[in-house]
């Protein structure tokens, strides 16, 4: 049997050779998509959908984020000032913001998405009416802080205030609920990489949320997200911006820690 | 989306001759007629983009008649030859009869 190992090389070494001008090249993608074992979505997504977000131009988010730096710039509420008012240029006083979140406000007592954050700005500061979530303002205007973070990885805290938090977020990612009996574990832990019917299954890294899916035509917050796999497992979902959303947002950024932003990004 | 809204990408400057890539994108819903509502179940009435025209220097260079199963947000790309510098004029035709415009310019050198 001292034949084996030498044919069994031989063979593994004309597989690498045959494919290796196209390997080089999704090679280098997959390095800049990854950070450890955590892979970036745009990994998993087809040529067509990932040459989609290469161009910002084909990109149909940045609909979006042009909306969104329009918003900055308005006026609004009773105080009659715009974001730009107190927080100026977007690119430089909100880069690196959006990589950050959710945070820990000593306020609340508890983490806080993004989402939140702008509408609390908006009635505390601006004071003005809160925009609705998964509304095209609130959306846009999410899109627009985390676009200014974009190609930074991904920092979330996880200790200190946050641990009970993100211990809450950890336990809800590993749960397992509805008809299903599904956890989301179950798909993005133990079966990334594997089809789920016609489906390639991801890791579910949130680094390119706010996103454009194909299937929502549009543009949509993690937490719609959220609802849609929940729904998925015949699970009643929670609702928008709820504890234990924001909780479960803090634990699946922490999991792309150091994956960088790529908001917005296209997906299926 | 409210607001309809063109973006079109055009290079600055060309050389004479040169072939170049033209991407517009504008938002719109899209709305193929086909589609009941959920809670009355009638018909959503159809509202598409059905013409989209690209004239250079007010000649027709790109045309396109567009169905109802293009997409939301629809994209386009074509090339055109540059031959002189001008402007290319870029026209969408919705069903209601209005008309979203948007104009470039080039220079060819």
């Amino acid at each position: 049997m001292r034949w084996r190992p030498i044919a069994v090389v031989l063979a593994f070494g004309l597989f690498i050779g045959a494919g290796s001008a196209a390997k080089a090249q999704g090679d280098a993608k997959l390095a800049t998509y990854s950070a450890g074992d955590a892979r970036s979505g745009y990994t998993y997504a087809t040529p067509a959908t990932q040459e989609m977000q290469d161009d910002d131009f084909a990109n149909p988010s940045f609909l979006w984020i042009d909306y969104g730096a329009t918003l900055w710039q308005d006026v609004n509420g009773e105080a009659g000032k715009a974001c730009s008012s107190c927080h100026d240029a977007a690119e430089d006083t909100m880069k690196g913001v959006g990589a950050r979140y959710p945070v820990y406000s000593a306020e609340l007592g508890k983490p806080i998405s993004l989402e939140q954050r702008i509408n609390k700005c908006r009635v505390e500061n601006m004071q003005a009416e809160p925009w609705k979530w998964e509304s095209r303002e609130l959306l846009s205007a999410t899109a627009y802080v985390r676009h200014q973070s974009r190609g930074m990885p991904v920092q979330v805290q996880i200790d200190g205030p946050m641990t009970p938090f993100y211990e809450a977020g950890k336990a809800f990612y590993f749960q397992r609920r509805g008809l299903l009996d599904m956890a989301c574990s179950n798909c993005h832990v133990d079966n990334a990489g594997n089809m789920i019917r016609a489906n390639l299954l991801t890791q579910g890294q949130s680094n390119g949320f706010p996103l454009y899916r194909l299937k929502w035509n549009g543009i949509g917050s993690i937490h719609r997200r959220f609802r849609g796999c929940n729904k998925q497992v015949r699970a009643a979902p929670y609702g928008y911006g709820s504890d234990e959303y924001v909780n479960l947002e803090l634990f699946v950024n922490s999991r792309g820690n150091d994956l960088l932003v790529e908001t917005p990004a296209v997906r299926n | 989306m409210a607001k309809v809204k063109p973006r079109v990408k055009v290079p600055k400057t060309a050389a004479k001759g040169e072939i170049i890539e033209i991407k517009t994108l504008i938002s719109h819903k899209m709305e193929s007629g086909q589609r009941k509502d959920k809670k009355t179940g009638e018909k959503i009435p159809r509202k598409i983009i059905n013409k989209f025209t690209c004239t250079y220097n007010g000649v027709v260079v790109f045309s396109a008649d567009w169905h109802p199963a293009i997409s939301t947000n629809p994209y386009m790309a074509f090339n055109t030859v540059a031959t002189e510098s001008g402007t290319l004029e870029f026209t969408w035709v919705d069903d209601d009869g209005s008309t979203y415009s948007k104009s470039a310019e080039i220079t060819v050198q």
